[in-house]
């Protein structure tokens, strides 16, 4: 650094100026130290009054001054930022909410089709099960129609056996000139017997 | 100024009346001038900066800001929070002393802090300042500072004399330091100045050599700016610690 030997150079300046020219001589060889001078006082009386008129006007006037412009400034930033934090939280808000909108949308929307498609399957199954119901009732009705006909068709086979019978019987007697001599009732008896016969 | 061979250089340390009788019944040299100078073109330099107070400051604002900023930082760090109370006093010493620095630089100015009674009075300033704020901040306990903490009670005759000396030489080394600091540089500026005079005297071959002791005033002169500053940055930054230690407990 500069600093030391400059501080010691002028001390040893002022030492040299002090042990070279004794008495009252250095005095006029350094006008910083005639003090004899009255200006040289004056200079202090006048450089405390210049000093202190100086402090006041920075103190009272000059920096709240500046500290009043620099206070104002931070204010502002920090106000702006504030609002630019604001603007940023309701966009966020305002994004959130439409991120929400959709999602319950979308979920609305899913739910509907579920539904649509859940009565969609239950009315089909509904259709498919009156279907097989009616097809039961059919073929139920059918099975009985059958088991009648085929009762009563049981029920006519005697009386057809005994047509056919006596008309064979005839057929086969008439050109004999047998007339009448086996009556329907021994033929139907026959047949009777005959058909016990075959089912037995 | 050089008058024949010889170099006076401390002539420029002289104080003279200014506007003749006016000045001298009322003891007003030319140092109060060259002060009145310095506080009008601080304050002319903070006022006029400062008159826009725009938010988005200006090249003049921005410089004023700066200066407020960097006082005001160095008061606050260094003091404690009790710095805010100091800052306008610091800032007072600072650009004081600056400003008489840097008016010195220019020609045919005169530079006030190379007098030793007005560095011994801003320092004595400081002292004072900082011995009430003592009083104020610690009261009685200041005293113990004079005791260094820890150490045995049998050196107290020895440390004791010794604090109080060191305490005692803060507004000697703090005055001597300014003003030695300035006037060695200005005594430099007036013995190379000298020279160029004393060799362009001596014919042609003295003038070209007349060129060298210009050329160091020029670099002397940038040594001074930066010196000016420094000067003025110590003696606030000084101030600051004998605060700091004022308001400490």
């Amino acid at each position: 650094m500069r600093l030391p030997s400059r501080n010691l150079a002028a001390p040893l300046a002022i030492a040299l100026a002090l042990g070279a020219v004794p008495g009252r001589a250095w005095a006029a060889g350094m006008p910083q130290l005639d003090f004899a001078n009255p200006l040289l006082i004056g200079q202090v009386v006048w450089g405390a009054v210049i000093f202190a008129v100086f402090y006041i006007v920075l103190s009272r006037s000059a920096l709240p001054r500046i500290e009043g412009v620099l206070t104002h400034r931070r204010n502002r930033i920090e106000g702006d930022l504030d609002i630019a934090r604001r603007a940023r939280d309701d966009a966020d808000r305002a994004v959130d909410e439409l991120r929400r909108a959709r999602h319950d949308a979308a979920a609305q929307a899913q739910a509907n089709i579920d539904r649509v498609v859940h009565e969609a399957r239950m009315a089909a199954e509904a259709q498919t099960h009156e279907m097989n119901h009616r097809l039961m009732t059919d073929i139920a009705e059918a099975e009985k129609r059958i088991a009648s006909a085929r009762a009563e068709a049981l029920a006519s086979l005697p009386g057809v056996a005994a047509d056919t019978a006596q008309s064979l019987i005839e057929k086969l007697l008439r050109p004999a000139g047998n007339e009448n001599t086996i009556s329907r009732a021994q033929v139907q008896d026959a047949v009777q017997a005959g058909l016990a016969a075959s089912r037995g | 100024m050089a008058a024949g061979s010889t170099i006076d250089a401390l002539g420029q340390f002289e104080l003279h009346p200014v506007l003749g009788q006016i000045g001298e019944a009322l003891r007003f040299s030319q140092s109060p001038l060259f002060m009145l100078i310095a506080i009008v073109a601080v304050l002319a330099f903070l006022y006029l900066g400062m008159r826009p107070a725009a938010v988005v400051p200006g090249r003049l604002q921005a410089a004023a800001e700066l200066g407020y900023d960097f006082i005001h930082n160095m008061a606050t760090e260094t003091i404690g929070k009790e710095g805010a109370a100091f800052f306008p006093f610091v800032f007072a010493i600072f650009f004081f002393i600056l400003a008489g620095n840097y008016l010195g630089l220019i020609p045919y100015c005169f530079t006030f802090t190379s007098h030793i009674a007005v560095t011994a009075s801003l320092a004595i300033l400081v002292f004072l300042v900082s011995i009430l704020a003592s009083f104020k901040y610690q009261g009685v306990k200041f005293f113990t500072h004079f005791m260094p903490e820890g150490a045995p009670v049998f050196l107290a005759p020895l440390l004791i004399p010794i604090e109080i000396l060191s305490f005692l030489s803060r507004p000697v080394s703090l005055s001597i330091r300014l003003f030695a600091n300035m006037m060695a540089g200005h005594v430099l500026l007036e013995v190379f100045a000298g020279f160029t005079l004393m060799l362009a005297g001596l014919g042609a071959f003295g003038s070209v050599l007349a060129v060298a002791p210009v050329v160091i005033n020029v670099a002397l002169t940038a040594l001074e700016l930066l010196v000016g500053v420094l000067q003025a940055y110590v003696f606030a930054i000084l101030t600051c610690i004998y605060l700091r230690e004022a308001v400490a407990h």
